[in-house]
């Protein structure tokens, strides 16, 4: 845990304290078969509720503009924006809106924010409770980056070597399946450490789901909801690469408009389509 | 004529026409004289009493197997096949203990060939053996099939019970894998489904052109499920167009006529489109004091002006709308005036009429044209929509030597008289020799041809005027001049030539005459 950050995140109360803890038991009283256990990091340092209409905390999120290089790295079709129209905060969720539109050249528009340079952490838990967009070529995603990624000068790292957690990936025309992953040397791209996991009598597109990890110096377990549904370990890692986990990284929403790992939209992809964040989380042991 | 009773069939033929339309074209769907009668008490029994404080609905079973490894709660009869007088094969219906995807047994259906003496297809429905069941808590019939070779059925769906068939819903075109597959088909609004009868239908025709190949395919595990995983419904009628269009004053017809459909996404991303009631649908109209939907789909013309029809279903706004635009009433056809005995009538309220085996006979590949007899204000009239080529067949061949004319009442909603371009033919079509007299109407921009039988009359360039009636009388020729076997005509088939616009066709007083 990074002292610097660790001191600058936001202190929490004992009521948003008490709900969480409400609302993991409420979630493993679901399954009372099941004896596993989701979330051990319980100590809330950073979370945001979206809950003041027409406000995004310029303390915590920070956007990224633009159509990237080479469609962010992915031949994605979107042109990014900060506008109200691509992300606001309306009746307590925070919305991301992909549109159809010309827009500087792309097709697309939607939004990517980030906590970049505001809020980053090594370890810990990281959740946040999402209602997913449907349609070919939509790609949402809730993913950490290494704070160290770069050009490869002064103390940056290119991609992969600064290492991605991918939380959530979801492709719009497999409405119940998600996929978590980590990239790093070794394991990138078409290579990551993945795994997927699909809801049997639900979908991501027609309610809010909880995703999330918790990671640690030895491993990464995903969950969603309340099945923990892989642990990728530091030895798994290293059987492939290197494990480039221990600094600190920063999240990022974005919902993306086709791409590689997707395709593009078709003619029955319906726009605009909506990424609705309920909240985002971060928690310490 | 009941107009309630054959406006009720309209939504089984449309549904049946779009299985037709798309793969068998030997199939006559023709319902037993018994459910019309059926449906006869239903119109008339329809004037019930409003819903007492007191009343309240009775608990069905909820039952969601159909069949597993044998028929869970269905009829004694387990399958109850299409009226074998229109073509339906009742032999190739069974169960299978050697084929099946998990358990003792699958169905069996072994689809005859396109020329098979017993029919040349299969289709039918299974019923509930009690008052029907709640499936309120379902979201969708699924079931595990798989064919003897790649093949496509016309249709799969449920809701008909051969009595209402007021939620019925219909999949057409399925493909089979010589492996399992598993086939899902969602209910578009589960909430209407409180006491359902109709547990399954499904129809069948053989592979390629006539006479269709046979094929054998099996289904097992069909039951009602909540997979909680079907969502994004996208109802839709009209092709999810506006469109708008011009009727008369006491005119009726189903909003079954315009493409009702609901799609679900699947858990596989697939979005799924089913033929849906219209029951299953809320329609509203701009102005009732124009146009009124009652809850079966029925819109009646109450008065002149303008309304525009939407819906949605299950509180979902259903893409498309219907804007009519409502003149005054139906212009009544000129009477004809000919003694009886001078005239030999096809299809007239002033004479009595030869027998006919349709008025529509829904040929395919190739004809979109749908309707036939209606009653408008009391007038019976031939109504041809989505019009491109439309025939008549006559049950027994007439001999016309002796008759002059063919006369015919043609009515046109909307006109744009530069687009009128039709052809009627007179057709002697038998075992040994097919022969004709193509009389040309209204055309003046397209190129004729100088086909044997072809007469280009002068007289028939008719000029028409939108909703007002227009008689046609064509000269018959001798036979030495058109080829035309006057001793045994039995088809007349009206059709539009190329690019022509015509698109809705009223027709009456469709008779042969002597002067």
């Amino acid at each position: 845990m990074d002292k610097n950050n660790k001191n600058s995140m936001r202190i929490t109360t004992t009521l948003l304290k008490t709900l969480c803890v409400l609302v993991l038991l409420i979630a493993f009283s679901c399954n009372p078969d099941e004896t596993q256990t989701v979330a051990e990091f319980k100590n809330l340092v950073l979370s945001d509720e979206f809950d003041t209409d027409d406000f995004i905390d310029s303390d915590i999120w920070t956007f990224d503009i633009g159509n990237g290089t080479n469609g962010w790295g992915n031949n994605e079709e979107q042109f990014y924006t900060k506008r109200t129209e691509n992300v606001s905060v309306q009746n307590g969720t925070l919305i991301i809106k992909a549109i159809k539109e010309d827009y500087s050249g792309s097709d697309y528009t939607s939004s990517k924010i980030l906590t970049k340079g505001l809020k980053e952490q090594a370890y810990g838990r990281f959740e946040a409770r999402i209602q997913l967009p449907t349609g070919q070529g939509m790609w949402p995603a809730f993913w950490l980056l290494g704070a160290n990624c770069g050009d490869g000068t002064a103390d940056t790292e290119v991609w992969p070597n600064c290492g991605e957690i991918d939380i959530m990936e979801y492709r719009g025309q497999e409405p119940t399946v998600v996929h978590g992953s980590v990239h790093g040397p070794g394991y990138a791209a078409g290579n990551a450490i993945t795994k997927t996991y699909a809801l049997e009598n639900d979908r991501f597109d027609t309610g809010f789901h909880v995703f999330g990890i918790e990671w640690t110096p030895e491993y990464i377990n995903y969950y969603v909801d309340d099945v923990l549904y892989n642990q990728i370990t530091r030895q798994q890692v290293e059987e492939k690469g290197t494990w480039v986990f221990d600094q600190p990284f920063y999240i990022i929403i974005n919902l993306a408009v086709g791409g590689n790992f997707i395709g593009a939209p078709n003619e029955e992809t319906v726009f605009p389509q909506t990424m609705l964040i309920d909240y985002v989380r971060v928690y310490n042991k | 004529m009941v107009q309630n009773g054959k406006l009720e069939l309209t939504f089984i033929s449309t549904l049946v026409n779009n299985i037709k339309k798309d793969k068998m074209k030997t199939i006559k769907y023709k319902y037993t004289k018994a459910t019309f009668l059926l449906l006869l008490l239903l119109s008339i029994t329809s004037c019930e009493r409003e819903l007492s404080d007191k009343a309240e609905f009775a608990n069905y079973g909820t039952t969601g197997d159909i069949f597993i490894d044998a028929p869970v709660g269905l009829t004694d009869q387990f399958f109850v096949s299409f009226d074998p007088a229109g073509g339906a094969n009742t032999e190739g219906f069974g169960t299978d203990e050697s084929v099946t995807y998990q358990g003792a047994s699958a169905i069996r259906i072994d689809v005859p060939a396109g020329d098979d003496v017993n029919g040349g297809y299969i289709g039918g429905i299974f019923v509930d053996r009690g008052v029907g069941r709640n499936l309120t808590g379902y979201d969708a019939l699924t079931f595990w099939a798989k064919g003897s070779t790649t093949a496509t059925v016309g249709l799969v769906g449920f809701g008909t019970d051969f009595i209402e068939d007021k939620y019925a819903v219909g999949l057409e075109n399925i493909k089979l894998s010589t492996d399992w597959r598993k086939y899902t088909i969602p209910i578009p609004d589960a909430s209407k489904l409180i006491q359902e009868k109709g547990m399954f239908i499904f129809s069948a025709g053989g592979i390629g052109t006539f006479p269709e190949m046979g094929y054998t395919f099996w289904m097992d595990e069909l039951k009602f499920e909540k997979l909680g995983n079907i969502g994004q419904p996208q109802p839709a009628m009209a092709s999810g167009e506006d469109r708008v269009e011009t009727k008369f004053l006491g005119d009726q017809f189903s909003m079954a006529d315009y493409s009702l459909r609901q799609t679900f996404n699947l858990a596989s991303g697939i979005n799924q489109t089913v033929i849906a009631a219209p029951s299953y649908f809320s329609f509203s109209s701009s102005d009732i004091e124009v146009a009124r939907v009652n809850e079966s789909g029925i819109v009646s013309l109450v008065g002149s002006g303008s309304a525009k029809i939407t819906a949605s279903i299950a509180g979902v706004s259903v893409a498309g709308s219907l804007t009519l635009n409502v003149a005054g009433g139906f212009p009544v056809a000129p009477a004809p005036t000919l003694a009886a005995s001078n005239v030999i009538s096809i299809f007239s309220d002033a004479y009595t009429d030869v027998a006919v085996n349709y008025y529509n006979g829904f040929w395919q590949p190739y004809q979109t044209t749908l309707g036939g007899e209606i009653t408008i204000d009391g007038q019976n009239v031939l109504n041809y929509t989505n019009f491109n080529f439309v025939g008549t067949q006559l049950t027994a061949p007439l001999d016309i030597s002796e008759m002059t004319h063919f006369s015919i009442d043609i009515l046109m909603p909307e006109v744009l008289a530069t687009d009128i371009d039709m052809l009627i033919v007179l057709k002697n079509e038998n075992a040994t020799e097919t022969t004709l007299q193509q009389q040309r109407i209204g055309g003046q921009t397209y190129q004729w041809s100088t086909q044997t039988g072809d007469i280009n009359d002068t007289e028939s360039n008719a000029t028409f005027e939108g909703g007002v009636w227009k008689t046609i009388k064509i000269p018959i020729r001798p036979t030495a001049e058109t080829g035309l076997d006057k001793t045994g005509v039995n088809l007349i088939i009206i059709e539009r030539i190329k690019s022509s616009n015509v698109t809705e066709l009223h027709i009456d007083n469709l008779y042969f005459y002597k002067e």
